[in-house]
């Protein structure tokens, strides 16, 4: 078991090594070259060759990707292009806002999708588990911001509950951060919970059908008994896979709803930057995108291979 | 009524309603608007009216002409992305498939990084690099969309080269092309179809967000993404500007998503449907 998590970790590190080259490589296509981007028509041959020094886009492309991989690793993501700031000191409490609004809506999300997919997979067929069909598969095939904008709708122009800008700074308190939040975190929820939901109840119905289910029905348990000891920890591995997936599109998804509700995450960052076309900034918020992702993707893989219940009692 | 030998349920017939109307309206609609695309004719935000069924937008224009402007932007470039993506996606799986060896190894181990990190982000990275013109969102999109494409494209031709008539079409010594086209687009095209369906979805949704972000489709064009986050203040004063094209994106997805969960219960039934499609 733990070589098969060895194994799973590095993987995980050979994947997020090979989507920094990736993402190094889509930048070097810049037509022109950054020097010559940022320039733009002051540039004539002497600025554009010192500027080119400056920026080190003198040396090889292989030797700059090692040297911004290295100091990436160290914390150094470089200066901004637009206003020359130090990129990790901007990333750092936008990445902070970001995690906060997608832990919110994991906390809230996660055991509401998780219960009510088991909910649903031992009502199989009934009325509760038809609606929650319905409502799922609607949620699932709309956009982000239509759900961001209905909620608002209700809970900020009908109710008058919560603010329609979810505002915070350093010197908001943990509350102020919460009530601000919600109702990004709300349309974040609706929009994850409907697919763990669905993939909760297909994990938990395909293990029923399994002849040792059958078993535990044929001496008499009760399906919720049934459900509960007996098709739970089978269908554990595959639930942990899809609440991780989920929990890893949370970080993306978020790219939108920030935008709706003009938060001031890493996804808000990464956009300005692509409309300004910050290279740097570009390049530094989607390597740390791709870390979230792939980190909470292997995650998820080493947690489903310690809750498999086939592998506990092997050396 | 009987669609390919089946009778649909009701759900599909709204599934189909719904895109056999947009497209309508995406083919014809400059000829049912009382107004230009970008032509004023009233105040900020006006709130609905009989001139005006749904209202104007933020400088004024009447927000049905534009949903009307915006389906053949929006629908047109969500519908050549896909096609595109379809085209390489089939391209290369097919390829892969055929040939194996190191050229399977290579274009998998490819998608396998591309599909490893999201794809908005990635597009992102190419829309920043590129700048945001349509012909760059349509490649871009295409291109990382074509990555699943390839994926479930390969995994059927690798079932169907093993079979005898793709033996034996070897064996006569058809070119690679030949067998491609003749021997497996046929008997792959009833997945790829409903597959075509679920694409156009993720791609639609794709641009509406970009748009929606500002990096898709760019002012003056009218697109539904674009709309939402042009009216998107009007919403804290109660009104509905950005609801309406939003509505109009969810309504677009939903009447898909019914017609292609209708078409994949054939494909599920035994009854060599996969003959008919």
């Amino acid at each position: 078991m733990l070589k098969l998590i060895a194994t799973r970790a590095i993987l995980g590190l050979a994947t997020l090594f090979a989507v920094s080259v990736l993402i190094f490589v889509c930048t070097q296509f810049l037509p022109g070259d950054v020097a010559a981007a940022v320039l733009q028509q002051s540039a004539t041959k002497e600025t554009l060759a010192a500027f080119r020094r400056e920026l080190g886009l003198d040396v090889p492309a292989y030797i700059r990707f090692f040297d911004w991989l290295w100091r990436a690793l160290h914390g150094d993501l470089g200066v901004a292009l637009t206003n020359g700031r130090v990129i990790i000191d901007v990333i750092r409490p936008r990445f902070a806002n970001t995690m906060f609004l997608a832990g919110y809506a994991a906390i809230i999300s996660v055991p509401l999708s998780v219960g009510l997919g088991i909910v649903a997979a031992i009502n199989e067929g009934r009325p509760i588990d038809r609606i929650s069909n319905i409502i799922t598969l609607m949620t699932i095939s709309v956009p982000e911001f239509f759900v961001g904008y209905v909620l608002i709708a209700i809970f900020t122009v009908e109710l008058g509950l919560f603010p329609s800008l979810a505002t915070v700074d350093s010197d908001t308190g943990f509350f102020d951060r919460i009530y601000a939040t919600t109702l990004p975190a709300l349309t974040l929820t609706l929009l994850v919970a409907a697919h763990m939901l669905r993939m909760t109840r297909t994990s938990v119905l395909s293990v029923m059908s399994s002849p040792y289910i059958e078993m535990a029905f044929l001496k008499g348990l009760t399906r919720s008994r049934v459900v509960a000891h007996h098709a739970l920890p089978n269908a554990a591995a595959p639930i942990i896979t899809v609440v991780a997936l989920n929990l890893a599109y949370l970080v993306v998804g978020v790219v939108v709803v920030e935008a709706v509700f003009t938060y001031p995450g890493i996804g808000q960052l990464m956009v300005d930057a692509v409309t300004k076309r910050d290279v740097p900034v570009i390049q530094a918020c989607g390597l740390v995108f791709a870390a979230v992702f792939v980190g909470l993707n292997t995650i998820a893989d080493i947690l489903a291979i310690l809750v498999n219940p086939r592998l506990k009692y092997r050396r | 009524m009987k669609i390919f030998g089946h009778k649909p349920p009701f759900t599909a017939w709204l599934g189909m309603t719904i895109v056999t109307v947009n497209l309508l309206v995406a083919l014809f609609g400059p000829l049912l608007t009382p107004y230009g695309e970008s032509q004023s004719a009233g105040g900020t935000w006006d709130p609905p009216s009989v001139a005006m069924w749904l209202g104007a937008d933020q400088i004024g224009r009447d927000i049905l002409t534009r949903l009307i402007y915006g389906a053949r932007m929006t629908i047109g470039v969500a519908l050549v992305t896909t096609v595109l993506s379809f085209l390489m996606g089939i391209t290369t799986g097919f390829l892969a498939a055929v040939l194996g060896g190191w050229v399977d190894q290579l274009l998998s181990r490819l998608v396998d990084i591309i599909l490893s990190i999201p794809l908005l982000i990635f597009a992102l990275i190419i829309l920043g690099v590129f700048g945001p013109t349509i012909p760059v969102l349509i490649l871009t999109i295409a291109f990382l969309d074509s990555t699943r494409v390839f994926r479930l494209a390969r995994a059927l031709a690798m079932n169907l080269s093993v079979l005898e008539f793709v033996e034996a079409a070897r064996l006569r010594g058809e070119g690679i092309w030949w067998i491609m086209r003749r021997e497996i687009l046929p008997n792959a095209s009833a997945p790829l179809f409903s597959e075509f369906g679920l694409r156009f979805c993720f791609n639609f949704l794709f641009v509406a967000a970009l748009s929606f972000l500002g990096l898709g489709i760019q002012p003056p064009y009218a697109d539904w993404g674009g709309m939402v986050k042009d009216n998107a203040a009007a919403i804290s004063f109660g009104i509905f500007a950005p609801i309406w094209p939003a509505l109009a994106i969810s309504l677009m997805t939903v009447g898909v998503n019914l017609v292609v969960d209708w078409l994949l219960s054939i494909e599920a039934r035994p009854s060599g449907a996969q003959a008919e499609l």
